[in-house]
């Protein structure tokens, strides 16, 4: 898979609106929660102290923290578009929680293609991380592509880069 | 043996002194240490994140003229140690946040969405500058959680050159938790 992303440099015009995902699956165990939240410098009990977690936030388990899933999703939307990809916004929505033994999976759909005033190649996707067919947390991304092989959306600066 | 809700009493009203805080700077603050690669790699390896922009120098330099950080570490950046010499209280990050569950009385919390903006590419050696304004606190609401309130706050971030990073805004629900009677 890492090869195969060094490869990957999806333009522009490769995309269009209705476009699936490719989907990612991985089983979350409670390293990967703490490994998560102390990568994202979160300190909070309830991320990696199960009585914490269960007695004090009434919740079953510690769980994936707010950064940690945002990064869960970068991951996920650069996977597909590669290095040139640059991510201009995400909305996210937690529904549920991710818990140890949860397995999430995470799909997408291209909801939205459009060059916008200065030139910038704009992809919006709506990105689910379902874990058991419910979707857990929604993430609406904003990610630019080039428009060209000529095309960085990294060199934007200013003005030229409106998120 | 069966568990009964009690009903919960209403919340009070948000003090004026809370009222008055929205839309104001709050908390202007820098990171406590710069941008390292150090913790780049631990955070792509959390997530198993292997785009070369953060693992290959030559692709970083084509692209981004030299290595970044993530975008979405935005956040990382600004989160205090949890012990430093001379402290007494443990530091939190987004103490708007923290700062509403207490005047509001309020002792749990969850984040239940989260919009991130992202501007100029953090660089490895910046120094990250954040400041938070509270934005909006609603009327009492009652979750599967609790009764509470949800409230949202934007973090913005800026480098050493005053140039925009990133906005972060969140939207949190603050509450107490159903109080339980054990009958018979």
């Amino acid at each position: 898979m890492t090869g195969h992303r060094e490869t990957v440099r999806l333009l522009f015009g490769d995309v269009s609106v209705g476009d699936v995902l490719p989907e990612l699956s991985h089983r979350v165990t409670a390293t990967t929660v703490v490994l998560g939240a102390l990568a994202s410098r979160d300190w909070r009990p309830m991320h990696h102290d199960r009585d914490f977690a269960i007695h004090r936030n009434g919740t079953k388990d510690i769980f994936l923290n707010t950064p940690n899933q945002a990064a869960w999703f970068e991951r996920y939307v650069t996977d597909w578009t590669g290095p040139s990809g640059r991510l201009g916004r995400m909305i996210f929505r937690m529904n549920t929680s991710v818990f140890p033994n949860d397995t999430m999976r995470f799909t997408a759909t291209v909801t939205d293609c459009s060059v916008d005033e200065v030139g910038c190649g704009w992809v919006d996707l709506n990105v689910d991380l379902m874990v058991d067919d419910v979707t857990a947390t929604t993430c609406a991304t904003r990610v630019a592509l080039p428009v060209d092989k000529n095309d960085n959306p990294w060199a934007r600066r200013g003005d030229a880069w409106r998120p | 043996m069966t568990a009964h809700r009690t009903p919960i009493q209403d919340l009070p009203p948000v003090p004026d002194e809370v009222i008055a805080r929205i839309g104001e700077i709050q908390y202007e603050e820098e990171g406590g240490f710069p941008v390292e690669q150090g913790y780049i790699w631990t955070t792509c390896a959390a997530v198993e994140n292997g785009n070369p922009l953060f693992w290959n120098e030559e692709v970083a330099n084509e692209l981004t003229d030299g290595p970044i950080a993530p975008p979405t570490m935005l956040s990382v950046w600004f989160r205090p140690h949890h012990w430093s010499p001379g402290r007494t209280e443990p530091a939190v990050p987004l103490q708007a946040h923290f700062d509403l569950k207490e005047d509001l009385d309020l002792p749990e919390a969850i984040i239940s969405s989260n919009t991130n903006a992202f501007h100029e590419p953090v660089r490895i050696g910046d120094r990250v500058r954040s400041r938070q304004v509270l934005r909006s606190i609603s009327e009492p609401k009652t979750t599967k959680l609790g009764r509470g309130r949800f409230w949202t706050i934007d973090v913005e971030y800026l480098n050493q050159d005053d140039v925009l990073l990133g906005v972060e805004s969140y939207t949190a629900f603050g509450y107490r938790q159903p109080e339980e009677e054990i009958g018979a």
